[in-house]
């Protein structure tokens, strides 16, 4: 048993009484090293922990929670959060949906999320890598005017659940990133672009391939002009594709179902996207950034299928949003950290690839718009209604072929129609770090708002 | 507990301690954070928490390199061996132990009347179900009300190797509402915030009230909303509707650390015209109450109205210490940071277009079509292109000077450069509004403002052609 639940079930020990308690403990080390001109800029490094309680006290009419959270594991903290837990529970409506997790017998995926290295490479070489980034990216191509911040970070994070419900839960996982934002001119305007390393450990990432991402992304956007308006086919990059996924999986939370915040509610069973589209959440393939052996209420996690050649198959639970719906949890509780309590949530979302790669994809769209960034996602995309509408900068495609660069220009049209508008799904899958992993994808029926 | 969080000495030793390898610079921030938050959803409380931080930043500046370590455990021996992780970026070994004196501690109160631990929880769920009668009031077609509220008490103190020692205590009380409406064209959304730097006497019930009201008439009236339209248009924010725009658009291509990389569209055009003479605009960290407001940044200098833009020229950045010390001047007291656990950067406070004088209602009256925007949604930008996008989540059409049909949500695009130049009208009624801004992963809550004005061309991301 890890220390940090051994620390957890002594917690939950000591704190007992007539209600129910669930103790989450996280604790975590972060390194961060920014370069800019061959210098360290900055250099952070710190360790945090702290403690999440809910307490479920039972009533007539159901279950009243109430939680509270400290930054730090210290016992005077410690004893406060569980007396301001108790008090809150007070004034919560009971509620009969509303309960803790219990151990459900699925069986736990055996994987391996941490990368010992992180901690003992020395800093030394992490701030060199940071550097060599920063003067790759510089050296890499004159019209490179300016490398706006070249980082290095990394993290190891580990997180414990016990609860009275007899819920017994460690899991850890590290990280190490290399990221890039290289400013172009051509004397005329200014791009930019940002290249990506990630990996489990220092020893997986690759300087080359976020240098020259960084610097392709920006010098190719050069002379971009803003294009007429139009309706096309959209060609999404992996990195695009993976946002717009995560997008989709927000709308498959069971609890926005349950609560009727998704356009997906009551249409289990129809055909809600292109035949090409099977959609699935598999937090035990490691592969996934995101990868975990058990959800937020340490609950195993497991594989499941959202959408199937088209066909909408179910939706992520946890515990509560599960019984509202009247089903079982699907091991799919996120919580954001000590602070917040557990909600249903896609975790490590992949498209099953198509049979094509990415040029061949392009030569049979032929004509459309190449999106390599999007932004105002979060303004302009309502999981709600479905209305999609986004900024993005991307190249033309012609011929088959990229062709000129484009700015300033929006693309939209609804989740629910892109869904069922997939024309291609490209076998390129990248891992990214979040919630999804992405490959292109080409979408018809978008429509392009320019000049 | 000390009014200081922890002993003057202590500090002096820390900051020596920060030091002693050669470092120009050491700052110690201490930081003891109290949130609580309240939801009602579907009616039922859903959860009440209270949540508490505290812990202590140490950096440390040589030449252009910061180091910096943070620290939940505030006992001195805790506090040293953050100063001496933060201070291993100075590599010249020099100096020894070095003595820090700091000046008179400078302690701001808050202006907040009913502070947070004194409001009884039942009379915060009293309020939530207050606004969740009045949504639901509106119509049979609200379907779906969430309502939350939520308090900070942020105590921290500041102190650095110049001597500056300042302590604040800073109050913010917020409240949010979303509804959801239902109809046979689907469903909508509608959504207001109430915020400010002040105690539980911002949420009256009649404010509370006005919010529910205004958020669930949004999301009946877009039940009706027709697409957007696709391409450039004139567009009409309303008063407050549209502050954050600016605050995006050009606000962060402001900030002094964009600035000196050279990775913002406004390095080099100080004193030039960068906008329509209609255009003045200002951060003002000394707005009481507004959601923005400090009366002393998070680096220990006291909130400031600055002029960024004046009748359209550019007359100034904004600044934070670090910046500010290598250009040899002052901060603008824009230093903030999200938590202790986070390095202070350049962020704005509550930034906003000054009024002008023409009139709300003949700004439309005058406008033969276009779009009139009642409330954006976020908005991101590009520094170094000025490229950039907001969401419109309450607009309608202009025809023929009047507006009409309300438009489903889409986002707006443009670059700030070119979107100043093209404010052609600037009315009288300004108001405000908070909001939170994200940079670098931290975020800090801000105020945005500006009075109805017109921008003569913008482009809409809908799908009606």
């Amino acid at each position: 048993m890890s220390e940090l639940l051994e620390r957890a079930q002594q917690l939950l020990d000591a704190a007992k009484g007539p209600e129910e308690i669930e103790i989450y403990l996280s604790s975590g080390v972060d390194t961060e090293v920014q370069a800019y001109q061959g210098e360290i800029e900055k250099l952070s490094s710190a360790t945090s922990s702290g403690i999440g309680i809910r307490v479920m006290v039972d009533g007539p009419a159901g279950a009243r929670v109430g939680t509270a959270w400290a930054g730090s594991l210290e016992e005077s903290a410690i004893a406060g959060t569980l007396r301001e837990a108790r008090d809150n529970a007070r004034f919560a409506t009971e509620d009969e949906f509303v309960t803790f997790a219990s151990p459900d017998g699925v069986a736990v995926a055996s994987l391996q999320l941490t990368d010992a290295s992180v901690l003992t490479t020395p800093i030394e070489e992490k701030i060199a890598m940071a550097i060599e980034l920063e003067r790759m990216v510089r050296d890499g191509d004159a019209r490179i005017r300016q490398v706006d911040s070249a980082n290095y970070s990394d993290y190891v994070a580990e997180a414990a659940i016990a609860s009275s419900k007899g819920i017994s839960a460690a899991y850890a996982r590290s990280g190490a990133y290399l990221s890039v934002e290289a400013i172009a001119t051509d004397g005329k305007s200014d791009q930019t672009g940002w290249g990506l390393s990630a990996g489990r450990a220092p020893s997986e990432l690759n300087i080359n391939e976020a240098a020259s991402d960084a610097i392709s992304r920006a010098t190719r956007m050069l002379g971009a002009v803003k294009p007429a308006s139009m309706k096309c086919t959209a060609v999404f990059d992996p990195r695009t594709a993976a946002t717009l996924l995560a997008i989709i999986g927000s709308a498959l939370s069971g609890e926005a179902v349950v609560y009727g915040r998704s356009f997906f509610a009551n249409r289990v069973g129809e055909e809600v996207a292109s035949p090409l589209w099977t959609l699935v959440d598999d937090p035990t393939d490691a592969r996934h950034f995101a990868a975990s052996a058990y959800d937020g209420e340490g609950l195993a996690c497991r594989r499941n299928v959202l959408i199937e050649s088209g066909q909408l198959k179910g939706f992520v639970y946890d515990t509560v949003s599960a019984r509202r719906a009247g089903t079982a949890s699907t091991g799919s509780a996120v919580r954001g950290g000590i602070g917040g309590s557990p909600s249903a949530g896609c975790r490590a979302l992949q498209l099953l690839p198509g049979d094509i790669d990415q040029a061949d994809l392009l030569r049979r769209v032929g004509y459309g718009i190449y999106v390599e960034s999007l932004t105002g996602v979060h303004s302009g995309v309502n999981p709600i209604s479905g209305d999609f509408s986004v900024g993005v900068t991307g190249l033309m495609i012609r011929n088959g072929e990229l062709a000129e660069p484009v700015r300033e220009v929006t693309v939209a049209s609804t989740l629910q129609r892109m869904l069922l508008d997939v024309r291609y799904v490209g076998n390129d899958v990248e891992w990214l770090p979040g919630s999804a992993a992405g490959q292109t994808l080409a979408i018809d029926g978008i429509a392009v708002s320019g000049s | 507990m000390s009014e200081t969080l922890v002993e003057r000495d202590v500090l002096e030793r820390v900051i020596g301690s920060a030091l002693e390898r050669g470092g120009e610079f050491a700052e110690v921030f201490v930081e003891d954070r109290a949130t609580s938050s309240a939801v009602l959803d579907q009616r039922r409380v859903e959860e009440l928490s209270s949540g508490r931080d505290r812990g202590a930043g140490v950096r440390v500046v040589v030449g252009d390199t910061t180091g910096f370590a943070h620290t939940a455990d505030l006992s001195e021996s805790s506090l040293l061996a953050a100063a001496h992780a933060a201070a291993s970026v100075a590599r010249d070994g020099g100096g020894g132990v070095r003595r820090a004196s700091l000046g008179p501690l400078v302690n701001y109160p808050t202006h907040a009347v009913v502070l947070p631990g004194d409001v009884d929880k039942a009379k915060k769920i009293e309020l939530l179900r207050h606004a969740d009668d009045v949504a639901r009031s509106e119509g049979s077609s609200i379907t779906q009300v969430q309502v939350a509220l939520g308090d900070s008490t942020r105590r921290f103190v500041v102190a650095n190797s110049d001597g500056v020692f300042a302590a604040d205590h800073q109050v913010r009380t917020r409240f949010n509402i979303s509804c959801v409406a239902t109809g046979d064209t689907g469903m909508q959304t509608g959504y207001r915030p109430i915020a400010g730097t002040r105690g539980f006497e911002l949420l009256t019930p009649d404010a509370v009230g006005d919010a529910a009201r205004g958020a669930a008439r949004q999301a009946i009236t877009k039940l009706a909303a027709r697409p957007a339209p696709s391409g450039d248009l004139p567009v009409v924010l309303a008063g407050g509707s549209g502050g954050i725009l600016f605050h995006e658009a050009c606000g962060h291509g402001l900030e002094a650390d964009a600035v000196m990389k050279q990775a913002s569209v406004y390095a080099g055009k100080l004193g030039q015209q960068v906008a329509s003479p209609l255009v003045t605009l200002v951060d003002d960290g000394t707005v009481v109450g507004e959601w923005g407001y400090l009366a002393v940044d998070d680096e220990g200098r006291p909130g400031a109205r600055n002029v960024l833009i004046e009748n359209g020229m550019l007359t100034d950045y904004m600044w934070d210490l670090l910046r500010a010390r290598k250009e040899g001047r002052r901060s603008s007291g824009n230093g903030r940071r999200q938590s202790y656990q986070h390095l202070p950067m350049v962020r704005m406070t509550n930034t906003y277009l000054l009024a002008g004088d023409a009139d709300a209602d003949e700004i439309v009256a005058q406008t033969p079509y276009g779009v009139y925007v009642a409330q954006l949604g976020g908005g991101q930008v590009n520094t170094a292109t000025g490229d950039f996008v907001f969401g419109m989540t309450a607009a309608f059409l202009i025809e023929d000077g009047k507006i009409t049909a309300p438009l489903r949500d889409c986002n707006l695009i443009g670059n700030g450069p070119e979107v100043l130049q093209r404010v052609d009208a600037v009315a009288t009624d300004f108001s405000m509004m908070p909001g939170t801004c994200g940079k670098d992963g931290q975020s800090v809550p801000v105020g945005t403002g500006q009075a109805t004005m017109r921008l003569s061309s913008v482009t809409i991301g809908g799908t009606a052609s």
